[in-house]
């Protein structure tokens, strides 16, 4: 630890100590132990969940009848901006990052995260940016919205929003690399944990991309508005933060966490551990075609092309938006690996919410590959909207399984997993439901961001099943967020290692102290607490 | 609880050096984007027939933003001494570099002012004015953040934390990515007109 880490023991117990709801209150708002910091993302960013599912059900509504009059229709962009960027900005990269804030620094076996007051000053930059992003878009302001005032406040609110995602980004990214436990190499590090480690990195290098271009638009919009076409020209030039294959970034946790619970539910050692990494790192590769504000399309009739133009057109396409796409094929693979029989894992809500939010991010990366086809002709229709809810929501299954993982090391509890497993498929279905049907309304013609449209096919039958899965999906996660709220309040205690957990975060007791380890491990291997368990054979497991 | 073998308190892995050098990596592809997007609006105006590009009335002060470059040489050299003084526990010598360094960061900070006045642009008078001030404005707040990183250091430093090093070492590399941005801005913007 360096002279600028807090000490944590101290930090801790303030907030234990402290007597009247004023003095928990600062003790949570300076607090520096990162699991508190992860848990303020967590919860503030699942409330941010359900506020996006109702605006997005709202607008689902709104599209069953192309001549309805439900909604203003001067109100249509800004619920269209709200939904955009509070789903990417406000849920996706927050939750995400939250998760890793709260349980890396445990799996790495250290005391404390890197940089914690940086995470904080990053979560309140975060939350305070997010407020006024959506009291600036309700104000009429936003993405070709109609006060200049409240346009200015939405890009100065949303310059913050990105700051706070990258300061914590960068203290997730530093922890990873420098308080790794004794022993533990990179090739050790917790899949998870690498996962949180390159999405960190890949949104390091992503975000300042969108921070200079939110500068350059705010600086324009405030006094010249003679560059960037003003209001109406925002969308343009930040719409890459919030499309394909920029959103793979954002939602690259998934993968570590659905290998990792595939790794406990397995109770064997992962194969092929260096192949897993790699693919995790091959979905950041999505940074690419956002560093470069690029979309690759392959042009129509490509096959007929000449060599060159051929090679030309093939190749962005193939390293922008391609190869990222080839990162969940090899994970899965390496997943299907480990499940190969006679290994029989077991059927806990983590496992089924990492197979399938994993499946539901893929589904929505080899989405984007189909949209990027030009023979396919699905520019401008709501197939993107269809792939962008996919990998969204595929990261909310996800969460919803880690939550009930680690809940134990959160808050020293455990969420019932009998029934948090129906809450993780209901999250499914709402996520095919929301989703699908969007892929099939692009294929008929069904353009973006618009409510006034007409398109053979049963339009409304599309519309009305995006929009149930969507309302669907916020029931799901109000549910969740009750029951996490009643484990929390009276639930189970947890066992230290309830789950028969692989990695450094099951060997501390649970909840954590506030330095989360009264001691440091030597680590000798990745999986360290499957080293100090009996070897399971198929014949030990027959007679378990 | 596990019975894993306990280990001793693990040596400091220059967790403000690797952080320092993850946020300078964030902060070239910010200033680079800013530098891409100036070069790019000026080629598509250039583009177009008789479009202006910098107004014809306003000179750039060559002499001063030769000099800012010049500038982070000796800025270049007094952070490298820094970390050369602290490694042998020259304490008056850390001082004394550091010190030095603010001194000419406040000397760049004038200069880059003393541009803006001699240009005389309106911020609101046309693409190249906004996106100047734009440009130039974000590399005056990455200067400020500079000379209050370097008086945090040598207050420390100098506090009686001699034995942290480390944060002389994130100084110097936050110099040294300030003066590639410059470099970059310098040549994009006062050079290639």
């Amino acid at each position: 630890m360096t002279t600028i880490d807090p000490h944590l023991a101290t930090a801790g117990t303030a907030g234990d100590r402290a007597d009247g709801v004023l003095s928990s209150l600062a003790a949570w708002i300076t607090t520096s132990d990162h699991k508190k910091i992860g848990r303020l993302y967590i919860g503030a960013s699942l409330v941010a969940l359900l506020a996006v599912a109702a605006v997005a059900a709202l607008l689902g509504i709104e599209r069953i009848d192309a001549t309805s009059d439900f909604i203003d229709s001067g109100a249509m962009p800004q619920l269209f901006s709200l939904y955009r960027v509070v789903l990417t900005f406000g849920v996706v990269a927050p939750l995400g990052l939250g998760l890793a804030v709260a349980v890396v620094p445990l799996q790495l076996g250290a005391r404390a995260l890197a940089f914690p007051r940086l995470a904080l000053a990053g979560f309140w930059a975060w939350l305070l940016g997010m407020v006024l992003v959506i009291v600036s878009i309700a104000l009429n302001g936003g993405p070709g919205g109609g006060d200049p005032e409240m346009v200015d406040l939405f890009l100065v609110a949303h310059i913050a929003v990105v700051l706070g995602l990258i300061a914590t980004a960068g203290a997730v990214a530093t922890s990873v690399l420098t308080t790794r436990a004794p022993g533990m190499n990179m090739r050790r590090v917790p899949l998870f944990a690498w996962g949180a480690l390159i999405g960190s990195l890949a949104m390091l290098l992503l975000l300042p991309v969108l921070v200079a271009t939110l500068v350059m638009v705010a600086v324009d919009h405030r006094y010249g508005r003679n560059t960037f076409g003003g209001n109406t020209g925002i969308a343009d030039w930040v719409g890459f933060a919030f499309t394909q294959p920029a959103t793979f970034v954002y939602a690259l946790p998934v993968f570590g966490f659905a290998a990792e619970a595939v790794a406990t539910a397995t109770r064997n050692r992962f194969p092929l551990r260096g192949v897993a990494f790699t693919g995790i790192a091959l979905v950041g590769t999505g940074l690419f075609a956002g560093v470069t504000q690029t979309q690759a399309s392959l042009p129509r009739d490509v096959l007929h092309q000449s060599f060159g133009d051929f090679l030309t057109d093939v190749l962005p396409f193939l390293l922008l938006e391609a190869l990222p796409v080839l990162g969940p094929v090899v994970l899965l693979g390496v997943i299907g690996l480990a499940l190969k029989p006679p290994t029989r894992p077991r059927l806990s809500a983590a496992f089924v919410a990492g197979i399938l939010g994993a499946g539901m991010v893929f589904t929505g990366m080899a989405g984007n590959l189909v949209y990027q086809v030009g023979d396919a002709q699905l520019a401008g229709t709501v197939f993107e909207e269809g792939a962008w809810l996919y990998i969204s929501y595929g990261l909310v299954i996800a969460a919803l399984g880690a939550l009930t993982y680690w809940g134990p090391k959160l808050w020293g509890r455990r969420i019932d997993d009998k029934k948090s497993l129906p809450l993780v498929g209901l999250a499914f279905i709402a996520t095919v439901l929301a989703a699908l049907p969007l892929y099939i309304a692009g294929f008929a013609k069904q353009p973006a961001g618009a409510t006034q449209f007409d398109y053979s096919g049963p339009q409304n039958l599309w519309n009305t099943l995006s929009a149930g899965g969507h309302l669907l999906m916020l029931v799901t996660v109000l549910a969740f967020i009750g029951l996490a709220v009643s484990s929390f309040r009276k639930g189970d205690h947890a066992g230290d290692d309830p789950f028969d957990g692989q990695t450094l975060e099951w060997a501390t007791t649970s909840p954590p102290p506030a330095d989360n380890f009264a001691e440091v491990f030597v680590i000798s291997s990745p999986e360290p607490l499957l080293d100090l368990k009996p070897v399971r054979t198929a014949a030990s497991e027959g007679t378990a | 609880m596990h019975a894993l073998p306990p280990a001793p308190t693990p040596a400091p892995r220059r967790q403000l050096f690797v952080g320092t050098s993850l946020a300078c990596a964030a902060g070239l592809l910010l200033y680079g984007t800013m530098i891409a997007m100036f070069v790019r609006f000026r080629k598509t105006t250039l583009a177009v027939p008789d479009s202006v590009w910098k107004p014809a009335k306003s000179v750039v002060p060559e002499v001063a933003t030769n000099i800012m470059l010049i500038s982070f040489l000796a800025i270049y050299v007094f952070v490298q001494w820094a970390v050369y003084a602290a490694r042998r526990d020259h304490k008056s010598y850390v001082g004394l570099s550091i010190g030095l360094t603010v001194v000419v960061a406040i000397a760049v900070i004038n200069a880059q002012a003393f541009t803006w006045f001699q240009m005389n642009l309106g911020v609101r008078d046309g693409t190249y004015q906004t996106l100047f001030y734009a440009v130039t404005g974000t590399f005056l707040v990455l200067m400020i953040i500079g000379v209050v990183f370097s008086l945090v250091t040598v207050f420390r430093y100098l506090g009686g934390r001699t034995k942290d090093r480390e944060i002389v070492t994130a100084h110097a590399i936050y110099w040294y990515f300030v003066g590639a941005a410059y470099v970059a801005l310098w040549f994009a913007v006062y050079v290639t007109k």
